[in-house]
Parts: C-alpha cells; sequence; structure tokens
C-alpha cells in the first residue's frame, strides 16, 4: 500500500502561494492591528487595546467631509464611466471602427499611466480652460468627477468588452424576431447577458477613484479634499492610530461591498 | 397564417451575388423546404424574409402584405434558430412569452398560451426551469414553442435540427411535420440534409450559387431533375459524358444509347443506379453493354456496383440483394442494361 504523497513540485508551489498571499496581506493586518493600539505612538510590543481611535476618526471632520466627498464624486464618476464606457464597449466589439484596437488601448490608457503624470497634464488643461473659458473649474467638484471619470472608463471597457466577448448575437436576433425593437432588446437580452461585466467594472472603477490620491492631489481646491488627502494631510503632523482606524473603516467597507457583489455576480468569473 | 410570396429577391455583397432573382410562392400551410449545399443562399434567403437581411432587390410579401422594408420585429414571423438562441436569463415560461409580452398581451392572457404552446411541444412542467438546465431536444422544443405561442404569420426554421444527434432527429422530424401539418403553419425549413428534407417538404426549393434550380415535389425532383445539378444532388446519378443527336447518345468512351434526348450537341446522360439492370434482367432492355466489375459495396438489402463500360465510361448501380443470386465479384463480366427512357440528357454545362 502506498500514500498518496504531494510531490515535491506541489510542495514548493503551495509554499510559495503562501508566501505571496502573505506578503499581500501583510500591511492590511497591521493596519487592522495598529487601530486597536492604545498607546498614541505606535510602538510594538502594544501598552494595550482600545477603540478610541474609531471615535477619534468619526468625529475628525477632515476625515468625514473628505469620506463624503469621496464618496460623491466615487459615484457620480462611476455613473458617467458607465454612461460613455459602456457604448464604447458596444461600439469597439461590434463594429468593424477604423483604428478599433487602438481606440481601445486609448481606453485602457489611464489604468497603466502614473498617477502623477495624469494629474499634472489634468492640472494645465484645467487651468488652461479656465483661462479660455473663465468658468471655475480647477478645484471644483465637476473638474474633480471628470478626472476620476478617466480612470473608471477603463475598468469599465475591459470588463464589458470581456463579458460581450462570449456573447451571443442570435438571442438578440431572438428578441427581435419575437417583436422586440432595438431599445427593448438592448434593456431585456442584451444588458441582463452583460450585467457582470457592468458591476464588476463599477465596482473597481469606483474603488479605483475612491483610493485614488496622485491625480486628485493637483485636483482638488481648497476646503475641498476627497479622503485620501484628508489622510495623507493628517498624516504630516501625527502619526496616532486614528489613520489606522479610517483605513479599517475603509477596507469594510469595500470587502462588504465586494461581497455582496459576489452574491450576485461571481467577480472570479469576470475578472 | 397566411400565404407567403417572394419575387425577384436579389442580395448583393460587393462582387458576390449571394441570391439571384430568387421567386418563390408559398401557399397557405405549405411546409417548403429550401435545400441546397452550403453557400447556396439559402440561408440568406430565410433571413431577408425573417427582416435581419435587407434585400438588394425584389419583394416579400405575407399574407396581403408588404414586408420588404420592413424591420424584423414587425414582421410576425416566428424563426427558430439553428442554435436556438433560447434567452438564458430567462425561465422557460419567460422565453415563451417574451413573444406575447411584445405585443402588449396582458400577463393574465399570456399564461394560458403559454402553457398551450409547451404543452404542444410536450414540455408540460418544465416552466421554471432555465434553458442551461434542458436538453439539447428539449432547448429545441422550447425554441419551437416561443415561435408558436406568438401565433406567427410563417414559421421559418433555420437547419433546426442540425445541432441534434441522429435518433432524436428522427423523433424531433416527426414532431415537427405532425405540428405544422394539426397547426397549418406555412412553413419554410433551412436544411443541407437530403433526407430531412425529403421526409418533411411537401415542396422542395433547390438552391446553388444563388439561384432557384428548381421547385417541387419529392417526386418531380427525382424522376424529372431540371438539370444535371439536381439529378446528382436528389438521390445518386451516374454521369457519362458525350454528344446527344436525335435520340442516340454517343459517349466518350464510344457507347452508342438509344435515349429520349431533346438536345444535341455535348451533353450529360445521368443514369439513376436502381433503373439499371444485369444478366437476365438486362436482355429485354433497349441498351445493353458488357461491363467489368470494379468494386461491390454489401449494403444488406442492397447491392452497389461498380462497373466500368470502357476506359471512359463508369456507372454506378444498385440491384436488390435477393436470396440464392450469384453476388458480381470485382473482375467478373456482366451485361448491364436500361430502358430507353431512364436516361435524362442534360446540355453540357459551361
Amino acid at each position: 500500500m502506498s500514500v498518496a504523497r504531494p510531490s515535491l513540485g506541489r510542495l514548493a508551489l503551495n509554499g510559495a502561494a503562501t508566501l505571496s498571499l502573505g506578503f499581500i496581506l501583510m500591511p492590511l493586518f497591521f493596519v487592522v492591528w495598529l487601530a486597536f493600539f492604545r498607546q498614541e505612538i505606535p510602538s510594538f510590543p502594544p501598552e494595550g487595546y482600545s477603540l478610541k481611535w474609531f471615535q477619534a476618526a468619526a468625529n475628525n471632520k477632515p476625515f468625514v467631509d473628505g469620506f463624503i466627498l469621496s464618496l460623491q464624486v466615487g459615484v457620480l464618476a462611476t455613473l458617467i464611466g458607465l454612461v460613455l464606457g459602456v457604448p464604447a464597449s458596444l461600439a469597439l466589439m461590434r463594429h468593424r471602427i477604423a483604428l478599433g484596437p487602438a481606440i481601445n488601448t486609448l481606453l485602457l490608457l489611464p489604468l497603466v499611466m502614473p498617477g502623477i503624470v495624469l494629474g499634472t497634464s489634468l492640472y494645465v488643461f484645467q487651468i488652461e480652460t479656465e483661462i479660455a473659458t473663465g468658468l471655475p473649474v480647477l478645484g471644483s467638484l465637476g473638474g474633480l468627477v471628470a478626472a476620476h471619470s478617466l480612470v473608471v472608463i477603463p475598468w469599465v471597457v475591459k470588463l464589458v468588452t470581456a463579458s460581450l466577448a462570449g456573447f451571443d448575437r442570435t438571442i438578440e436576433e431572438a428578441a427581435q424576431n419575437l417583436g422586440a425593437g432595438p431599445w427593448t432588446t438592448f434593456r431585456r437580452v442584451t444588458l441582463p447577458s452583460i450585467r457582470p461585466g457592468l458591476v464588476a467594472g463599477s465596482l473597481f472603477g469606483f474603488v479605483t477613484s475612491f483610493g485614488n490620491l496622485e491625480m486628485s492631489l493637483f485636483l482638488v481646491g481648497p476646503g475641498r479634499t476627497t479622503l485620501p488627502i484628508a489622510i495623507l494631510q493628517y498624516l504630516e503632523w501625527k502619526i496616532d492610530p486614528t489613520v489606522a482606524a479610517a483605513s479599517v473603516i475603509q477596507i469594510v467597507l469595500i470587502g462588504a461591498a465586494m461581497i455582496v457583489t459576489d452574491r450576485y455576480v461571481k467577480l472570479s468569473r469576470v475578472v | 397564417m397566411a400565404r407567403l410570396s417572394i419575387e425577384h429577391l436579389r442580395k448583393v455583397y460587393g462582387e458576390f451575388t449571394a441570391v439571384d432573382d430568387c421567386s418563390i410562392d408559398i401557399a397557405e400551410g405549405e411546409f417548403l423546404v429550401l435545400l441546397g449545399p452550403s453557400g447556396c443562399g439559402k440561408t440568406t434567403t430565410l433571413r431577408m424574409v425573417a427582416g435581419f437581411i435587407q434585400p438588394t432587390a425584389g419583394k416579400i410579401t405575407i399574407g396581403e402584405r408588404d414586408v420588404t422594408n420592413l424591420p424584423p420585429w414587425k414582421r410576425n414571423c416566428g424563426l427558430v434558430f439553428q442554435s436556438y438562441a433560447l434567452f438564458p436569463h430567462m425561465t422557460v415560461a419567460e422565453n415563451v412569452a417574451f413573444g406575447l409580452e411584445m405585443r402588449k398581451i396582458a400577463p393574465a392572457d399570456r399564461a394560458p398560451r403559454v402553457t398551450e404552446a409547451l404543452r404542444l411541444v410536450r414540455l408540460t412542467g418544465l416552466d421554471e426551469r432555465y434553458p442551461r438546465q434542458l436538453s439539447g431536444g428539449q432547448q429545441q422544443r422550447v425554441a419551437l414553442a416561443r415561435a408558436l405561442a406568438m401565433e406567427p404569420d410563417v414559421l421559418l426554421l433555420d437547419e433546426p435540427l442540425s445541432n441534434l444527434d441522429a435518433k432524436l432527429r428522427q423523433e424531433v422530424r416527426v414532431e415537427i411535420r405532425d405540428l405544422q401539418r394539426k397547426l397549418g403553419l406555412t412553413t419554410i425549413m433551412v436544411t443541407h440534409d437530403q433526407e430531412e428534407a425529403l421526409t418533411m417538404a411537401d415542396r422542395l426549393v433547390v438552391m446553388e450559387k444563388g439561384k432557384v434550380r428548381q421547385i417541387g415535389t419529392q417526386r418531380e425532383l427525382y424522376e424529372k431533375p431540371a438539370d444535371r445539378f439536381v439529378a446528382g444532388f436528389i438521390g445518386r446519378s451516374a454521369f457519362l459524358e458525350g454528344e446527344a443527336a436525335s435520340g442516340r447518345f454517343r459517349s466518350g468512351g464510344g457507347l452508342d444509347i438509344t435515349c429520349k434526348a431533346a438536345t444535341s450537341g455535348p451533353a450529360t446522360l445521368a443514369l439513376r443506379p436502381e433503373r439499371l439492370a444485369i444478366g437476365a434482367e438486362a436482355e429485354s432492355c433497349a441498351n445493353r453493354f458488357p461491363a467489368r466489375v470494379e468494386h461491390v459495396s454489401y449494403l444488406g438489402a442492397l447491392l452497389d456496383i461498380d462497373v466500368r463500360l470502357t476506359e471512359q465510361d463508369r456507372i454506378l448501380l444498385q440491384v436488390p440483394n435477393r436470396q440464392g443470386a450469384a453476388e458480381p465479384k470485382p473482375g467478373d463480366m456482366i451485361t448491364i442494361g436500361w430502358a430507353e427512357d431512364a436516361g435524362l440528357v442534360y446540355p453540357r454545362e459551361p
């Protein structure tokens, strides 16, 4: 009788996977741990545990305002990203467009472009627009939302085109054959079929917008800071665990959003 | 149900003519099959009737209505797709009710019609299943029920059986045919499967390279093929090349054959394998020739025999496998014969 023993390669693979996973989860673990430390200056080992930093974060006006602004910007940018990204994906996947692949790459570009570069160019662009039109652009909610839409679009396009790739168009013809006009066909047949891509694209787009720091640094105005910037500004003066507590709240919210989404759309299947 | 008329229909893609001057009249309640090799334009024709392809020229009339320029959703043609095209996110009942919903029929009035449509295709009780939970045959029936529920003016079937296994295909074939008769549905079916076409159709349209080659019943197509293509496509034929002149046909190998030739000049003689006689039975035939057996295929009830008459003339014959009859073997010399009217002569096609 021989006992099935995992091969050496299998062991090495599991080992490497465990190491990688540990490496990824390490910061998360320390942030969460730190949020419960009692002392003001983070040092090891902790002197004791407390929940007071969560209260401090909730009472910190810049954090609360930043959270609300980030939420507003994230939601608006995601909506705009969807309105622009979905038709773009449909057009790219369904019609022979001159320079189609080039346009596709262009739409995905904000994802790979360094935030600093994106921020600087948008900063210059928005100033020039202000000079040219006389409208307040830089530092306005509109300016911020426009910029954030730019980082949402790649996610929407990427995930919606992926779900369109496996889509059987004859079911659209079937709908039309049964009496559905183009809009009804889109709403009743096409949309439900690309919903996984739509949901995942919105979620990742929103999270990217919500956590964006580098680009936003250039574009926020006085009295209008997003949460990541509020945290950065706080860190310039203090390093107490309030920041860790604020981060934990953020992590929990985003984690919850992903779990809820995953109930309706299996994220592992679309990403 | 309504009659359907297709007049001088044409579809041109750039240099390529997919359908060329196609005219077909389909009577109310008739089952018409478009048959032809792939790329012959049969599917294009069907899709023009459904409204998915805009014809370059011609006219399509359903009942009294000219639908040539109507979009698909205003035509009231029930189409069953080759891939079934069921809505994956809807239940069977929702799929079948979709057409009724689009016709603004109240939910309360939809339910009995959905039930009735599912009963017709023998799927009662599967209302709440999703397409992915059904077998291929069941999906096919849902597609049929969905098309029937909206009471279409014409039923269009695009190779509806090609994704089913052989046994199921037989079953569904009979079912569709029975249903079509019972409901008196004006139906067009596209297929490349001859047996399917011959068993289901009232009339057949043989198409090739975008052109209608012949329209007729099974018997007409088999007994009087309009041209060499149809003679070779419907059933089997052996062809001899040669010259025709006043009731004679001289083959390339020098055989002098008596026939009812209407043409003269370069021609092709088509012979049905089962209309040929061998041995003693050949004695009374107008045409009798010695032949060398080249190959014999044993098919149970029948024997397929390849024989060579001359260097250039080869023929396939099919004879019943009678008890006690000596089975020819390759290399044997036998006599074969056929009647004067067994051979059909066609002018040679360029």
